[in-house]
């Protein structure tokens, strides 16, 4: 029998344990200590005011990741969250253009993002075409939507109704940016699905081992399916919260914001092979882009050096991932 | 065995965080020799072997090759010292020609600094090392075309043009058909008279007299013995666990019952023809058969995993539509894949979660988990099948091989099937867990339900079924009930057909 096998507690043990768990609080902490950087820098940082500007500039980014990160886990991947959110704020705005009553022309844009992710399930699932084909795919044809319905141009409103301006550039208590409280709600919310529901379950078997979940009787197509048309839902939602940011419907809105949303997952502790992460890793992760971007600004440091830190922090949390598990 | 031993390991210890793997374990292999490494899951045959080919350092003791004190830090030394290891499961670029692969990281280069590979070089080359070891297959079959046996024989040539004397052997028959392990142990036995020595590992404690020559036997990290290959099984059983060999698979006798399952004339094209059997509660029934005789195939395409052209299923008399694992399920049928990590397990994932894969509906309120079930349940089926260690969190991937196959036949039991197909549920599993896993069958069956049993190793397929049916070629060739069911007759019928 495999007694010696069974190493619990030992010191051994306790120490792999209590590595694991360092492991996943390396960003968290990479989090604090930039954060403890920034302050030390710049007095402004610490502010409730900046600290929410952070905020509402990620949260669009944030809301994409939390989607992002579940098709991840599945061992999928989705890159036309970008085009999606931009397709979903231009479809919105010209509605609202047209006077299309707010709750109708929300509900399109939102709507319209359902539908790409539905199209990403469908392909992906039932299409059997591989996730990084089939999204890029969407990626241009949604892109391409957006350019053909706006004309190319921006779309701006003449008249903004206060439900729609609220929505992006709204704060509650005069004080918290809305979106910053969708954000939150809409995390909780995705973490509650992986989880405590079977869906959530099966994300993470998805990405463990997709033949084990298919033997084990399990309808993969519909849980796919599900897993994309839920991050196609929270990016349209991201694209009208945007939408009504700008005031307007941008088509060229988020170009390249997949990368961003990917890095942001990434960052977080996702696994591109899928069967690892967490939404308050992606969240995380999105925070830490928004803090050094927000830094490099306070500093006076170049958009061209940005660049550079996020790509550098993206290989070296990726490449503490890889140190972690060769051991 | 005279002149000089090839290889020497000297008290060799290692410790791991919190458990001793090795506690001054010496091992000598000479020349022409086939040395047996004997010894449970976790005894430390891989930690051993691990350390000769540099896949990790020990902590003290010296390694000797041709008497000569080395050193071995990486894999690569260890290829340069002549030293090579044939994995269990053959690790060759799939895409690539066996040419290639054989040549692979030392390909022979035309105009030595252009990197242009001789490709007519390398299939000459590779002709005359397929050639000595009487190989009939072209050195430029791609690899994804051989058969398991074969892509061993591969690897093993491998390491031959690499120059290697000392060949390490990771259970080379788990997956070969009796066939093929013949062929295998030809080339064993021609490459002995070249002077290879072979360090082979196996479980298979019944083919170790006929292929080896010394055993030495570990147990909790050191070395019990080191005896002749001859040595009774049993005496080299309670060597490695101090217990006899008749405990090994016990067996209930329990009476048959209703017909629980029939399968009628089922198809499938090229690959299964006019297949008619039943299975009854209280029944274990076993499939014999060659590797590729279409086992696997017709277990997968009664589950519904793969397609059917043809065929009707019965399920306690009445006709059923299965056309997916989901409808399997649904119908009481289960079914066990033959390879647990790639096809079974969610290995990043805990045991709660992939003992109740498979029937998660039932733990759940709504959409949502409810963990105190799965917890009750899954703490139930740990005690029940002694699953170590006993903690529902643990990743699967930690386990041993005969626990994760305990979380596998809990999976199914959890899902109340009442006909489970068992496909090489004994492979990689140590002497152990192999009785307990065939005492859960036998106990599963003693409750009513029935076993359809896939094994390519006769003498457990002859314990422990009632009756065997024996396929050759996608056609079931014979029946053979307990009485007359002998390795012989199984083997004729699996050869020739009816």
């Amino acid at each position: 029998m495999a007694e010696d096998h069974d190493l619990e507690n030992t010191p051994g043990k306790r120490l792999q344990a209590l590595s694991d768990l360092a492991r996943r609080l390396v960003s968290f902490f990479s989090l604090v200590l930039m954060a403890l950087v920034l302050s030390i820098l710049s007095p402004y940082f610490l502010t409730l005011e900046n600290l929410f500007a952070i905020g509402l500039q990620m949260s669009v980014i944030a809301i994409m990741a939390i989607g992002q990160m579940m098709i991840i886990i599945a061992a999928g991947i989705d890159l036309s969250v970008g085009s999606v959110l931009a397709l979903s704020g231009v479809v919105c705005t010209s509605l609202l253009a047209g006077g299309v009553p707010v709750a109708s022309a929300l509900s399109a844009g939102i709507g319209v993002g359902v539908l790409c992710g539905l199209l990403n399930g469908v392909l992906v699932s039932r299409g059997r075409i591989p996730p990084f084909i089939a999204t890029l795919g969407t990626m241009g044809m949604a892109r391409g939507a957006a350019l053909i319905i706006s004309g190319g141009a921006g779309i701006q409103l003449l008249e903004l109704p206060g439900a729609f301006t609220f929505l992006g550039g709204g704060r509650l208590f005069s004080v918290v940016p809305v979106p910053v409280i969708i954000t939150v709600v809409l995390a909780l919310a995705g973490h509650g699905i992986l989880k405590y529901t079977r869906m959530g379950r099966y994300t993470y078997a998805i990405g463990s081992n997709r033949e084990a979940v298919r033997l084990s009787g399990v309808n993969i197509h519909r849980y796919l399916t599900m897993i994309y048309t839920f991050c196609g839902l929270l990016c349209g939602l991201a694209g009208v919260i945007l939408a009504s940011r700008l005031r307007s419907g941008q088509p060229t809105a988020g170009t390249g914001w997949e990368l961003d949303v990917i890095a942001a997952c990434v960052i977080g502790g996702a696994s591109l092979s899928g069967g690892e992460g967490t939404i308050l890793g992606a969240i995380i992760g999105a925070l830490i882009m928004g803090v050094l971007r927000n830094g490099c600004n306070l500093l006076d440091i170049s958009a061209f050096w940005q660049q550079v830190a996020i790509g550098a922090i993206i290989v070296v949390a990726v490449y503490i991932d890889q140190y972690r598990h060769a051991r | 065995m005279n002149g000089c031993p090839i290889l020497e390991m000297e008290r060799i210890s290692k410790s791991f965080p919190g458990v001793r793997a090795l506690n001054q374990v010496s091992l000598k292999a000479f020349p022409g020799e086939v040395h047996v490494l004997l010894g449970e899951n976790g005894a430390g045959k891989s930690t051993l072997m691990k350390i000769l080919t540099g896949a990790c350092l020990g902590d003290s003791g010296r390694i000797l090759v041709r008497g000569r004190p080395v050193e071995i830090g990486t894999p690569r030394q260890a290829l340069d010292l002549g030293i090579s290891m044939v994995y269990q499961e053959p690790s060759l670029a799939l895409h690539l020609s066996v040419a290639e692969n054989i040549f692979l990281g030392r390909e022979v280069l035309r105009g030595r600094s252009l990197g242009i590979i001789d490709r007519k070089a390398l299939v000459r080359e590779t002709g005359k090392i397929l050639g000595t070891l009487g190989l009939s297959f072209s050195p430029k079959t791609p690899a994804r075309d051989l058969s398991m046996a074969q892509r061993q024989m591969v690897e093993i040539a491998k390491a031959l043009s690499a120059g290697s004397s000392i060949i390490i052997l990771d259970e080379p028959t788990a997956a070969l058909s009796e066939q093929e392990i013949k062929q295998l142990f030809r080339v064993i036995r021609e490459l002995k008279r070249s002077g290879i020595a072979f360090i082979y590992i196996s479980h298979r404690l019944e083919e170790i007299a006929g292929i080896g020559d010394r055993a030495t036997v570990l147990r909790d990290g050191e070395a019990v013995g080191t005896v002749p290959a001859s040595t009774p099984m049993d005496t080299l059983i309670r060597m490695m666990v101090g217990r006899k060999v008749e405990e090994l698979f016990p067996r209930a006798e329990a009476p048959k019952g209703e017909e629980l399952l029939r399968v009628e004339n089922l198809g499938r094209k090229k690959i299964l023809q006019g297949i008619s059997f039943s299975v009854y509660a209280g029944e274990i029934l076993g499939l014999a058969g060659l590797v590729g005789s279409g086992r696997t195939e017709l277990a997968r395409a009664v589950f519904g995993a793969d397609p059917r052209d043809s065929g009707r299923i019965f399920v306690r008399g009445r006709p059923v539509q299965i056309a997916s694992p989901a409808d399997a399920i649904a119908n009481g049928i289960g079914y066990l894949s033959e390879d647990r990590k790639l096809v079974s397990l969610a290995l990043s994932m805990s045991v709660r979660a992939n003992v109740t894969l498979a029937s998660l509906e039932d733990y759940c309120l709504g959409p949502f988990l409810s963990r105190q079930k799965e917890y009750r349940a899954v703490g139930r089926f740990i005690r029940e099948l002694a699953i170590k260690p006993p903690h529902p969190e643990r990743k699967v991937k930690f386990l041993s091989g005969g626990n994760q196959q305990k979380v596998v036949v809990a999976r199914w039991l959890a899902t109340r099937a009442r006909v489970l197909f068992f496909d090489e549920p004994a492979a990689g599993v140590d002497v152990g867990a192999k009785g307990e896993i065939f005492q859960l069958i036998s106990r599963m069956v003693a409750q009513g339900g029935a076993a359809v049993l896939i094994s390519s190793y006769l003498p457990e397929l002859l314990a422990v079924c009632d009756r065997i049916l024996v396929m050759c070629r996608g056609r079931i060739a014979r029946e053979l009930s307990r009485g007359e069911a002998t390795q012989e007759e199984i083997l004729y019928y699996s050869a020739v057909g009816s």
